[in-house]
């Protein structure tokens, strides 16, 4: 279970042009940090980064469990969420079926995707296939492995830019309640999140 | 459930139900071979002689149309970064979703593929060893053509690309699935090409899944 991440000298870029260099950032069990900046500074970029899914061009992400370090693709394979600006749902299958799959990939089990379901109230929508679903109905299908699936690390890039101000505060709870259990969120958001969490800066 | 299973089930979900699934490929092969008289004529003899190696070469070309969907579904909507996190390797994936394509199309396109030789007038004793090189060689179009579909994710027009891409490397299971049938036809040794064909069927799926991973993970960093 990761307990801490630091992220030292990190340095991304998008083809020949760097996008974030020398990046520190230190983030502890039960801390939340959104990231700002403005459009293009790097924060999807670099949240990608820390998931492992763009090769940094400098610096390292540390992951730790305790005092002992983790393997950086152990940490994210088991114990790491990333939310990204696509939900990744199939729009041809029913949205049970697509959250089902999400969560048992992620690690949860077909009841924690149920009761998580509940919990952001999707329960009616389930046998709907996910074209017929809203933006905001589908966000909610992704951020249900956040709740189903338990993962220590949230990397979450504007999560709640579709979500009504219902909907803001039941994933507020969420994040309180991650956090408040050990929890550490990483989140770039331009609104402000629903749970304390110290603002860092990216990009100039 | 394990991860590759997991990812199985999906793929197989997906390959069966969205857009088509087999009947796409299916309906293909079935065009192809009746246009095959219109373009010929219509002796018999004729086109007996031709009808095993037309048939065997348009299995390769059908199997060639629903790649684009193996990998371009999941990085359009995002799922190749869900899937890149989750608990099986990117290998595992590729491997997997290179099994639910032989299941779903491959395979339908094996079994259909005897009735369209015979259909064209080829002897019905062909139909084992075309069964069994369309099932054989199947293989190695689902998991080739996979590395052609990883390579060439995001690109547009991608459809068109993976065929420049694969079909180059089709050309020892066509030659070999074509030598198996046709040396089957006329009595001569049918096992040394039909061996030839499993072992480049099996080097491809023992190989193709890192390269799809490899393809799969540049695509999406």
């Amino acid at each position: 279970m990761i307990s801490a991440v630091s992220i030292e000298g990190l340095g991304v870029a998008r083809g020949d042009r760097p996008l974030i260099t020398g990046f520190n950032l230190a983030l502890e069990a039960g801390e939340a940090v959104a990231l700002a900046g403005r459009n293009g500074a790097g924060k999807t970029s670099l949240l990608r980064a820390i998931a492992g899914l763009i090769r940094p061009s400098g610096g390292r992400v540390v992951f730790r469990s305790g005092d002992a370090e983790i393997p950086p693709e152990d940490a994210i394979a088991r114990d790491a969420h990333l939310i990204g600006h696509q939900d990744g749902l199939k729009l041809s299958r029913s949205a049970w079926d697509e959250v089902l799959f999400q969560v048992l990939w992620s690690g949860g089990t077909a009841a924690s995707a149920r009761s998580a379901c509940a919990r952001l109230g999707l329960t009616n929508l389930l046998g709907l296939q996910v074209r017929k679903l809203s933006a905001g109905q589908r966000r909610r299908l992704a951020l249900a492995r956040l709740a189903a699936s338990p993962r220590s690390l949230w990397l979450l890039d504007e999560p709640l830019a579709p979500l009504d101000r219902d909907q803001r505060a039941v994933v507020g709870e969420l994040m309180a309640e991650h956090l408040a259990g050990g929890g550490l969120i990483l989140a770039a958001a331009h609104d402000p999140l629903p749970v304390t969490a110290r603002p860092v800066e990216i990009g100039g | 459930m394990s991860g590759l299973a997991l990812i199985f089930r999906r793929e197989l979900a997906l390959s069966w139900a969205g857009g088509g699934g087999p009947f796409l490929a299916l309906g293909f092969y079935i065009a192809m071979a009746s246009l095959l008289p219109l373009a010929l004529g219509a002796d018999p003899a004729r086109m007996a002689s031709v009808a095993p190696g037309f048939a065997w070469l348009v299995l390769a070309l059908a199997s060639l149309l629903s790649l684009e969907r193996m990998f371009e579904r999941d990085f359009e909507d995002g799922a190749l970064d869900l899937i890149a996190l989750g608990p099986a390797p990117l290998e595992m994936t590729a491997l997997a979703k290179g099994l639910a394509q032989w299941i779903a199309i491959a395979a339908p396109l094996a079994l259909l593929a005897p009735l369209i030789v015979t259909a064209l007038g080829a002897p019905m004793r062909l139909a084992p060893i075309v069964v069994i090189c369309g099932l054989v060689g199947g293989l190695s179009f689902c998991f080739l053509g996979g590395v052609g579909a990883a390579l060439s994710l995001g690109s547009r027009r991608g459809g068109v690309l993976i065929a420049l891409i694969v079909l180059p490397l089709f050309t020892p299971p066509v030659i070999f699935g074509a030598g198996a049938i046709e040396a089957f036809g006329v009595g001569l040794d049918w096992r040394t090409p039909l061996l030839l064909l499993s072992a480049y069927s099996l080097a491809a799926v023992a190989l193709c899944p890192f390269a799809m991973a490899a393809a799969a993970r540049n695509a999406i960093s």
